[in-house]
């Protein structure tokens, strides 16, 4: 069925056919609606999920972790500070190696306050041993929803799925839904390897684990961070079999020839692919690359990308406050390392707090990365793009 | 169809948001490409607040804001006196203003020199008066932007627009049937 | 009483383990005084069981059989809550 969705709509609608267990979530601009239109779901009795509405974000991820170790299918949604109110749950949910699905809606984090769109605070979680996925359109938020459920499942790991804040969470598009009754046969029922419910089989979760264990155990969860991304291939490719929808793990748009590139997450993925258009209608040689899928970060399939030119732009909408420029970047820098091939990097910073990135001025960027392959060098590494001053 | 873009201009609470997803919500329907996005700020009842359209047939992938829009609709004439509301809208483009005012007048108050940019009138606040009995002129001013714009044919517009209207106001038939007359009145009245 | 542990391939996944795993951990040697059991005093009233921490008295069909030394602590609880005119049970120290 084609519908118009904002993303919001679009991943409440994937949870209303998902039908989890539990949901426990506690509202954050502009993540509310997600929510909001989930809640109504379950008053009108089209879930049969267990919504609890928690009084915080820590108690959210809290009841959250209890119901997925019990065995359930579980999900939440937040932004922004209600991410970083979860901060500490996210580690014991990894830790705990519960399959929650977490739809995030990018949002700056304060101070100072604001509710539109960055990357910093999902990005502020990278390392806390869930998954991330930073989704394009509502479409792509809608289909990852569903295929996340999986994925969590397989790896278990918990999972993120992002949209931009207002950019995607607000914005209606068309998007395709599947039909209701697909998605829970796709999905199946969650076959937890062990439950806390099972009184036949007692177990201990979540206890004291000191130097004699812990490290044993953090290994095991490093281990399966490693082994996700052939699993998120197969979920994705399984899903693009049935629903005719396929995802890459990096997106590469009109690499094939490309000198220089921009490296992107989220929304601008799509702006930038119609700046590229309009470049390679100039005769320039240009293409863009869009980490989709962020942690685990796809180490081999980025370099493979990114190798394809001489120059390349990453545009982070985050910074890391440490001096070495964005997220991306640093990671980028740190695959290139043992690389033969590094094109020359230039990182831009962009778009915090929700500053409109357009296509001209993503042209502008790649007018500058085909200078800086004519003139074979890079003066300024790290840029602040579109900011007062600079 | 290239890729039409639009501009919404209201006051908090008069439903340019609204109006700008029931409009991509309708046009979906149709087979459209579509996209329907605020500007948000704090919200707050009568500040001016803006929302945007794409439409096109082929998939839309910017995502970035509409800064030189084919069509302005302006939901509150007296916007025009504190914003610009012509502000980068094509030479070509289409004005549409919810006013008692001539298309004439309209272009002498703005001072648009160019021919090319075509003005539209309606006294959408009058016919949202007289049919739905409150000053909400958004859906009338659907009805004169879908004629004016010439995009989409006006019966599926309206088949899918009340389809929406009966989803949100499940209980209220007369809503429905009010705000499609209103759409109608409007469609017929606007004139350049 | 040292065990190998298991390197992390064999662990079972996530942070679980099997339950009632403190029957593995003998406490026993924590202890430094011991408590003496005096089978002739005992009336059998288990106060002692109940209030014994570490479910170290045995019992065998409502009776009293000792004090299993491998979880005993040596807290000395059982001994004071033996009633005053029985004290069955008495603390020596820890020593061969």
């Amino acid at each position: 069925m084609i519908v118009a969705r904002t993303g919001n709509e679009a991943m409440a609608e994937a949870m209303r056919q998902i039908n989890p267990d539990v949901v426990a979530a506690y509202p954050i601009t502009p993540a509310t609606e997600i929510v909001q239109h989930f809640a109504s779901y379950v008053a009108d009795g089209l879930v049969t999920t267990e919504y609890v509405p928690a009084e915080s974000e820590h108690s959210a991820l809290s009841a959250c972790i209890g119901a997925a170790a019990a065995g359930a299918r579980v999900m939440t949604a937040t932004a922004a500070q209600g991410l970083a109110l979860m901060h500490e749950m996210l580690f014991i949910a990894s830790g705990m190696r519960l399959p929650i699905v977490l739809c995030l809606v990018n949002r700056a984090l304060s101070s100072p306050i604001n509710i539109h769109c960055d990357h910093s605070d999902s990005l502020a979680s990278r390392d806390s041993g869930w998954l991330q996925i930073f989704t394009e359109n509502p479409q792509e938020a809608y289909d990852t929803t569903i295929m996340a459920v999986k994925i969590a499942e397989e790896i278990l790991l918990p999972v993120m799925v992002t949209t931009d804040g207002f950019i995607i969470s607000h914005g209606m598009e068309r998007v395709e839904l599947i039909d209701d009754d697909k998605v829970p046969e796709w999905l199946g029922e969650r076959k937890a390897p062990y439950t806390l419910l099972d009184v036949d089989n007692p177990i201990t979760i979540g206890m004291l684990d000191l130097q004699d264990y812990y490290f044993e155990h953090k290994r095991q969860e490093i281990e399966a961070m490693n082994n996700a991304l052939p699993v998120i291939e197969k979920v994705q490719k399984d899903f693009g079999d049935t629903f005719g929808r396929y995802y890459p793990i990096v997106d590469e748009y009109r690499m094939e020839d490309a000198e220089v590139a921009v490296l992107v997450m989220g929304s601008t993925g799509g702006t930038g692919k119609v700046a590229v258009d309009r470049m390679r209608k100039k005769g320039k040689k240009v293409g863009l690359v869009r980490c989709r899928v962020y942690r685990p970060f796809p180490r081999e399939r980025m370099l493979k990308a990114i190798t394809k030119v001489k120059v390349l732009g990453i545009m982070d909408r985050a910074d890391t406050l440490s001096t070495l420029g964005g997220h991306l970047y640093n990671d980028c820098r740190s695959i290139l390392y043992e690389s033969e091939a590094r094109p020359l990097l230039k990182n831009y910073i962009y778009g915090l707090g929700g500053r409109d990135i357009s296509i001209e001025e993503i042209e502008t960027v790649f007018e500058q990365l085909l200078e800086i392959k004519e003139r074979g060098r890079v003066d300024k590494e790290i840029v602040y793009y579109g900011v007062r001053g600079e | 169809m290239v890729l039409l873009e639009i501009r919404w201009h209201g006051r908090g609470g008069q439903g340019a948001k609204t109006a700008a997803l029931l409009f991509a919500d309708a046009a979906v329907e149709t087979g459209k490409y579509i996209q329907a996005f605020p500007e948000y700020g704090p919200e707050r009842m009568g500040a001016p607040v803006f929302a945007f359209n794409r439409l096109s047939d082929e998939p839309i992938l910017q995502h970035c804001g509409i800064k030189n829009p084919d069509i302005v609709v302006v939901l509150d004439s007296t916007l025009m006196e504190t914003i610009d509301v012509t502000e980068g809208l094509k030479e070509d483009g289409i004005l549409l203003v919810n006013t008692q005012k001539t298309s004439k007048e309209i272009r002498e108050q703005l001072k648009i020199k160019s021919e090319k940019t075509r003005i539209y009138v309606v006294d959408a606040s009058k016919i949202a008066k007289e049919i739905l009995k409150m000053d909400i002129p958004n859906t009338p001013m659907l009805g004169a932007l879908i004629k004016v714009s010439k995009l989409l044919e006006f019966e599926p517009m309206l088949e899918s627009v009340r389809k929406r209207l009966e989803h949100k106001f499940p209980n209220r038939p007369d809503v429905v049937e009010n705000n499609i007359k209103a759409i109608i009145r409007a469609y017929e009245e606007v004139k350049e | 009483m040292k065990k190998e542990k298991k390197g992390w391939k064999e662990l079972p996944l996530g942070l679980v383990w099997q339950s009632g795993t403190s029957q593995e951990f003998e406490t026993g040697d924590w202890r430094s005084d011991k408590p003496i059991w005096d089978a002739k005093k005992c009336t059998h009233c288990l106060i002692c069981w109940i209030y014994c921490p570490d479910s170290a008295i045995i019992i065998k069909d409502g009776k009293v059989q000792g004090i299993d030394y491998r979880y005993c602590k040596g807290c000395g609880i059982c001994a004071e809550e033996c009633p005053p005119k029985v004290k069955a049970i008495t603390m020596v120290r820890e020593e061969k």
